[in-house]
């Protein structure tokens, strides 16, 4: 794989139309940061250049403890989703076929077919139940139904990658005298890793993005970030939103750089 | 058969529930098992004020398809309800394809990355969308719009003589609604791709095949999987869509997701709301295994 | 380590204890709570108030309804409140815990959904009309003809607020009828008269202050505290008040029967009472209260805002909306899904 040839994996106008996808997806990133600066109150109309929204994020507590709650119920959700989505992966790919393949493949896409109000009604009817019985407002409720919507999300990258994918390397590996563990460990776990990594991420963000679940199930106080901004958008949303949005933005960017330069650095 | 062989497939069998079974379970908690209290209730009479009351009824199934006019009272197709859903799955086929043809091409560039460089370019595509959904969505209407960003540079540099108006129209949902879903696209792809052996391509062009042969012949059938799990991510979502048509779509069209949610809001009909969503699942459920079966057969035994 | 253990566990066992002293839950609509105002009461108090946002009158109530939400207050709309009291998830409020029950407003001391306050005291009112920009249209604007019936400089320059029951309740006294009904001739009317008006609706949206203050749209159905931030921000701009008629809302706040601070609930809702409490929170949400002497401490552009002053001569034109009965709530969503497929 080491010496792959350009020429044979390039496709006529396939980097063109990639790099305009790329572009594409950063303008409205590049819109949303430069509205961040904006000293005016309103996301669109232009008021010169201020930090005043960096301070006014800064000053606010409620939206800094919905942000941080945010990425805590998005980091459990696709952790948990994440683990449970590759096992479910490995246990229905790559196998004869058996009676009830379908069911579980069909039940694992379940949250994707139903509309989110109608899980969010549900929930809403079911961990009430609970609450009453048990007393229980914690956090866990959010990320119980955040865990099982994000399956499906993690779960089809990993299958994708999962089916077709050569098992000659696993069985040499047995004949080797490897257990099973140790062959899952050493040779699939490796060989999956890009399904699950791209599982992985598309799981947070599903799970970051949600608010029709979340202002559903959510307890007292149990503002997320996107509940918080629901709770703005009919009095228009203020450039505060951008400031948070960009400082995030500009820590993962360097966390990623860090990251990468450290992988680096050890090869 | 010997009993050798059926012992290892028993086991086989029982290795694959044992896997699933954790997914399963929270499945089962928070999401299929609440669903039966909506299967419940799609059979019940809307309460007074939202809600169900516990007397039994089939007016939520019969009035999907069928709706008694409310002024004459002649029963007839439920007009409003098939324009709705088709608008819906119109919509959707639309951003499936598109983000396809985007997101091939993307996938592909990222998974021919260098090896080291492959994570990086992975997170810069998804990086974009850690950004709350609610404020990109404006960002891209607020490159749309009449005064917006593109319009005043086609007009600047002379591309165009008038500014352009497809804010608050389907074409705006439709370019906002692929923006947003292109990563669930991407990255199924990609996973796909990125274990594609380069070789074949080599194999391929020393038979002499076109590149449109390879692409078509050899590349397409290996990724089928990733393109499977892509157009549903995207097309299944689309369908429920919410805040892309409110937000670029001005809001004046209702898809499934809102029609739905209209009946648990202010329309007060929690059976018809709950009937509806049981239809959904029935034809999406069916329309997913006959898709997987027909375009996922020759990688799904591979 | 001993001796730290000890103290990890006093302040464990304190805190826990001024977690069930000095809290209160409060549900509410979202951004509509002055921040300020519960600062003050915390220091005033020692109560810590949790504010929890919802985003209509249908989800507050099914949450609260479902049970073991948690809440202490919830602050629903005035054709809401009698649902809660029939459903008997409000308590009756003890008035004599209230000193400041005389401080509400004679106008608002005995509303017929609420009859003498017995459940619920206010919190902001507002009326439902339209904002127009004066600079693309200076005809009357005092009437729904300018969603319903628009004339020509507005059209497709014009957004609606898909609130259902005021689009529809207004619609129907334009033509001449009144909510809730089920006079399926009237109904008609309203639905033709929709029907016919929505190509000039160039969209449906609930956040109006930018597109309206960027002239993105020229007219817009409206609630006033919103009219009001947009003049602010663009002299143009004028509220009408239909004199067809023009649905009232007034959101008022009631202590649940399951709430677990039912006693610092007292204490918030009585303090809310006093005038300059009041003030804050309509300084916040731009929204008048029901509080007599509040005006004292609002903002000198509250003071004099013609927003939020019902000229005298349409004041009988204000309705509260109702909740219809289930047969015209049908009427009315099927109208509506008739108008939005």
């Amino acid at each position: 794989m080491a010496e792959r040839r350009f020429s044979v994996t390039r496709l006529p106008g396939f980097n063109t139309i990639a790099l305009l996808a790329f572009a594409a997806i950063y303008l409205p990133i590049l819109v949303i940061v430069i509205y961040s600066f904006n000293d005016s109150n309103s996301l669109a109309s232009w008021g010169g250049f201020s930090w005043r929204w960096y301070l006014t994020a800064w000053a606010n507590e409620e939206v800094q403890t919905s942000t941080i709650r945010s990425l805590v119920v998005a980091l459990l959700a696709a952790a948990l989703s994440t683990v449970a989505a590759t096992m479910a992966a490995l246990g229905t790919t790559r196998r004869a076929k058996f009676r009830g393949q379908t069911l579980i493949y069909v039940a694992i896409n379940q949250p994707l077919m139903v509309p989110e109000i109608v899980t969010a009604v549900a929930l809403l009817i079911f961990f009430a139940w609970i609450k009453v019985a048990t007393g229980y407002q914690g956090l866990a409720y959010l990320v119980l139904s955040h865990t099982a919507f994000c399956i499906p999300f993690a779960y089809l990258p990993i299958r994708a990658r999962l089916e077709g994918m050569d098992a000659t390397l696993e069985v040499a590996a047995s004949d080797l005298y490897a257990t099973h563990w140790q062959t899952f460990r050493r040779v699939t776990l490796p060989l999956l890793a890009p399904g699950i990594l791209a599982g992985a991420m598309l799981a947070f963000v599903t799970s970051l993005d949600d608010v029709v679940i979340t202002q559903i199930v959510k307890s007292p106080g149990q503002e997320t970030l996107p509940t918080y901004m629901l709770a703005q958008f009919r009095r228009g949303i203020t450039p505060e939103i951008n400031a948070i949005s960009t400082v995030l933005l500009a820590l993962t960017i360097a966390l990623l750089i860090v990251f990468f330069l450290i992988t680096r650095k050890k090869d | 058969m010997s009993s050798n062989e059926e012992r290892s497939r028993r086991a086989s069998i029982r290795a694959a529930w044992l896997l699933s079974s954790p997914a399963l379970t929270i499945l089962m908690i928070a999401a299929i098992g609440p669903l039966l209290i909506m299967l419940i209730y799609s059979f019940l009479t809307p309460g007074k004020y939202g809600n169900v009351e516990w007397k039994f009824s089939t007016d939520a199934w019969a009035s999907i398809l069928f709706t008694r006019d409310i002024f004459d009272g002649t029963l007839s197709l439920a007009d409003a309800n098939l324009t709705i859903f088709w608008r819906s799955i119109k919509l959707s086929l639309l951003t499936t394809v598109l983000t396809f043809l985007a997101g091939f091409p993307t996938a592909w560039f990222i998974a021919t990355r260098p090896e080291k460089a492959r994570n990086l370019w992975l997170f810069l595509i998804t990086i974009p969308f850690w950004t709350n959904l609610l404020i990109r969505t404006f960002a891209v209407g607020e490159i749309i719009r009449k005064e917006g960003v593109l319009n005043s540079f086609l007009l600047n540099t002379g591309l165009i003589e008038q500014p352009f108006s497809i804010i608050f129209t389907d074409m705006a949902v439709f370019i906002g609604m692929t923006y947003v879903y292109l990563p669930l696209m991407v990255l199924p792809l990609f996973a796909a791709v990125d274990r594609f052996d380069m070789r074949l391509l080599e194999a391929g062009y020393d038979l002499y095949a076109s590149r449109w042969q390879v692409l078509r012949r050899v590349i397409l059938p290996i990724v089928k999987p990733g393109i499977v799990a892509g157009s549903i991510l995207v097309f299944i979502p689309c369908l429920g869509a919410y805040v892309t048509p409110q937000v670029l779509g001005g809001g004046r069209n209702m898809m499934i997701g809102t029609f739905i949610e209209l009946q648990f809001g202010q329309g007060r009909n929690w059976p018809l709301g709950a009937s509806l969503s049981m239809v959904l699942l029935i034809v999406v459920t069916g329309a997913l295994l006959v898709y997987v079966r027909a375009l996922g057969k020759g990688a799904a035994n591979g | 380590m001993k001796k730290l253990m000890t103290s990890v566990a006093l302040l464990l066992a304190s805190t826990a204890l001024a977690h069930a002293e000095g809290v209160l839950n409060l549900y509410n609509w979202g951004n509509y709570t002055s921040p300020e105002m519960l600062d003050k009461f915390e220091k005033e108090t020692g109560i810590k108030v949790t504010v929890t946002d919802f985003s209509s009158n249908d989800e507050a109530l099914a949450k609260v309804e479902a049970g073991g939400s948690g809440f202490d207050m919830v602050v629903p709309s005035a054709n809401f409140v009698g649902i809660y009291v029939e459903k008997g998830l409000l308590q009756e409020l003890d008035h004599s815990r209230l000193k400041n029950i005389g401080n509400i407003a004679p106008e608002w001391a005995n509303p017929e959904w609420d009859p003498n306050r017995a459940h619920t005291i206010p919190w902001q009112w507002g009326v439902t009309g339209t904002v127009v920009n004066t600079a693309v249209y200076n005809g009357d604007i005092n009437t729904s003809a300018i969603f319903l019936d628009p004339p020509e400089e507005l059209k497709g320059k014009l957004n609606v607020v898909p609130e259902m029951n005021d689009v529809i309740s207004m619609a129907l006294k334009y033509v001449g009828s009144d909510q809730c009904t089920e006079d399926t001739e009237a109904l008609k009317k309203v639905r033709d008269l929709l029907v016919a008006a929505k190509p000039s609706w160039v969209s449906m949206e609930y956040s109006t202050i930018d597109k309206m203050v960027k002239n993105e749209w020229a007219a817009t159905s409206d609630w006033n505290g919103s009219a009001m931030r947009q003049r602010l921000q663009n002299p143009d701009i004028r509220f009408g008040f239909p004199k067809e008629g023009f649905p009232i809302f007034m959101d008022s706040v009631g202590i649940l029967k399951d709430a677990p601070n039912a006693d610092n609930a007292y204490l918030f809702v009585d303090f809310i009472m006093q005038p300059e409490n009041a003030a804050m929170l309509s300084n916040f949400a731009r929204y008048a209260n029901g509080i007599a002497g509040s005006d004292a401490f609002m903002d000198a552009d509250m003071k004099t805002a013609p927003e939020l002053i019902i000229p005298e001569d349409v004041k009988d034109k204000g309705y509260f909306l109702k909740v219809c009965p289930p047969k015209a709530q049908e009427y009315y969503t099927a109208i509506w899904t008739e108008l939005n497929k």
